[in-house]
């Protein structure tokens, strides 16, 4: 296997008092989906944050495509080539979304191949290309919100629960643009709770406890074996 | 054509547009349609109160950012016209440096405030921009020598500019002279400087900045540089702010620190904003207006109104028209109950 995109390396990243991030190591390969499941509340979210420098680690390594961001502005790491989809979207809800879409593609003009597969993807951003996008469904949203991350090309997409919330039709047109983005061969670190769409998607799966990543393996591993789930989650994910 | 010139942002409300246009109409022609000193004076403050005002929306409704400097920038631009036509003397060129040197001065000091404060917080903006610009007024009430202190300046327009200039004799009962001209200098000052903001926050640059205003966070992480937008949007405004200044200061031929830079022009131009609608800069037309005209024949009215209800008990008091100042009041807070989105937003939202 070539080398990671994504290296974290003994992670420790504090939220005010609280220490959110207790040594994480992760490696993300290149052109795979690399799962990252938990309960609630063990770091997650706060892993992506870290790489994108929205929280900054305290201590440990980050290294993406050979380059150590530990230290690097938001914006310097996002031009390095990372997409930020964060949990709570973060459209622009007073733009249209064609102003959302044009804002996103920070490097120039949105190229016209890849608005196609876009909408392709997700039809109802062409719907509603000139409406604001605070009058979108949540679904919707969240489609403009991937759509945001996808109109350029990324070396890597860090994706926080795309699934959160959303109709089980919403939820395959999701799972449906995101296979076709890895098929395009891009490297994905996607958080998820909805652990069908995670064995769908997913190749390498890594778990975390208590601010730090206890497992880590194939998907498919950790999909077949119930156990395996009970003990690092706590709970049967055959029950999804 | 028209919509390249309003830079695709139309007023987007039939009744908005009406209001508009008359608001257009009655300043392009003021000299004409009100003769008389006072009502030309009132259109004239009200062409510089829209540039001021909209130069605070883009920082305010565009950017998010509150500052309480914008008065010290728009006398920076007063002051600057003033002194460059005091030791240069009474021509236009010393109208062009003065008015340049300002808006560099005004946009050099922005982005000095700006480097200092909003890498850090928006609200030390707010904080520091009050310190300065308290602390200029002062300074300049005191460099007596240099600015006139609390008498300020008067000093001599290009003749041109001046009732003194006669070209021909009448047109529609209104004198050709000066004044006219300064009053078009004025009005066409302010139209060029206003359609050039409404291109500012219509370019991609005030996208950002609506992004930013919304979720800086996210700005960042799509790769933009949020204090640079944000230190540009500063800079641009007291930039326009100054050029807004050199206009009041050719109009009125005096520069004082109660005309220009005191705290109470700030609060005003506040209020203008928020009664005409936040991010709109349609509404500074609005907000500018209304205030002004309020400001400057809210007396009459209620004098007016106290002569016709003589005789009735109570409402002669209450209508006096001293009491100018608490029907003001009152239709402030009417206009933020019934508009909380500005004139400009609830027109919009009512389409």
């Amino acid at each position: 296997m070539s080398d990671p995109i994504l290296t974290l390396d003994g992670v420790f990243t504090n939220i005010a008092q609280y220490h959110i991030l207790q040594g994480v190591d992760l490696q993300v390969p290149r052109r795979q989906v690399t799962m990252l499941l938990g309960r609630n509340g063990v770091g997650k979210t706060t892993t992506l944050r870290s790489v994108i420098g929205h929280w900054r680690a305290r201590q440990g390594t980050i290294r993406f495509d050979g380059q150590d961001i530990t230290r690097m502005p938001t914006p310097a790491i996002a031009r390095a080539g990372i997409g930020f989809v964060p949990e709570d979207m973060g459209i622009f809800a007073d733009l249209t979304v064609e102003e959302n879409m044009v804002l996103a593609a920070a490097s120039g003009p949105i190229d016209p191949g890849r608005l196609e597969w876009i909408f392709g993807a997700f039809p109802p951003l062409k719907t509603f290309w000139t409406s604001e996008a605070g009058n979108l469904s949540g679904g919707q949203k969240q489609m403009l919100s991937i759509a945001r991350a996808m109109i350029e090309e990324r070396k890597l997409y860090l994706i926080d629960e795309p699934t959160k919330g959303l109709a089980p039709a919403i939820i395959s047109t999701m799972a449906r643009a995101l296979r076709e983005l890895k098929a395009q061969g891009a490297s994905i670190l996607l958080v998820e709770q909805n652990f069908a769409v995670a064995k769908a998607l997913g190749d390498t799966a890594n778990v975390m406890d208590d601010g730090r990543v206890i497992w880590s393996g194939p998907m498919a591993q950790l999909a077949r074996d119930a156990g395996l789930q009970e003990q690092l989650m706590g709970l049967s994910l055959e029950a999804h | 054509m028209i919509k390249s010139l309003f830079s695709d942002d139309l007023p987007r409300s039939v009744v908005l547009s009406v209001i508009l246009g008359v608001i257009l109409v009655c300043l392009a022609l003021a000299p004409f349609l009100f003769p008389g000193v006072r009502t030309v004076d009132t259109a004239a403050r009200i062409c510089i109160f829209i540039v001021l005002v909209a130069s605070y929306d883009l920082l305010l409704g565009y950017g998010g950012i509150v500052s309480f400097a914008h008065t010290m920038f728009f006398g920076v631009g007063a002051y600057g016209v003033a002194l460059a036509l005091t030791h240069m003397g009474r021509g236009f060129d010393a109208i062009v440096v003065g008015a340049l040197s300002g808006a560099v001065v005004s946009a050099v000091l922005a982005l000095v405030i700006g480097l200092f404060s909003l890498r850090v917080r928006a609200i030390f903006f707010a904080m520091i921009t009050l310190a300065v610009a308290s602390a200029v007024a002062v300074l300049v009430s005191q460099m007596s020598g240099l600015t006139g202190g609390e008498d300020g300046l008067t000093f001599k327009t290009p003749r041109a500019l001046t009732p003194a200039f006669k070209f021909g004799g009448e047109l529609f009962g209104v004198k050709l002279n000066g004044k006219l001209l300064a009053y078009y200098f004025v009005f066409f000052g302010a139209l060029v400087l206003f359609l050039l903001m409404l291109r500012v926050v219509n370019s991609p640059f005030g996208r950002v900045l609506q992004a930013i205003r919304e979720n800086d966070f996210r700005a960042e992480a799509i790769g933009y540089r949020v204090v640079y937008y944000r230190v540009a949007a500063t800079c641009l405004s007291a930039a326009a702010a100054a050029l807004a200044g050199s206009l009041y200061a050719v109009w009125l031929r005096y520069v004082g620190p109660d005309t220009t830079l005191s705290m109470e022009i700030m609060i005003d131009i506040l209020l203008m904003v928020v009664i005409g609608g936040m991010g709109t800069m349609y509404g500074a037309v609005i907000g500018a207006t209304l205030f002004v005209v309020a400001q400057n024949y809210l007396q009459n009215l209620m004098g007016a109104a106290a002569g016709l209800v003589e005789g009735v008990p109570l409402l002669p008091d209450l209508l006096n028209a001293d009491r100018w100042l608490l029907w003001l009041g009152v239709l402030f807070i009417l206009s933020v109950y019934f508009f909380p989105t500005g004139v400009v937003g609830r027109l919009r939202a009512g389409r």
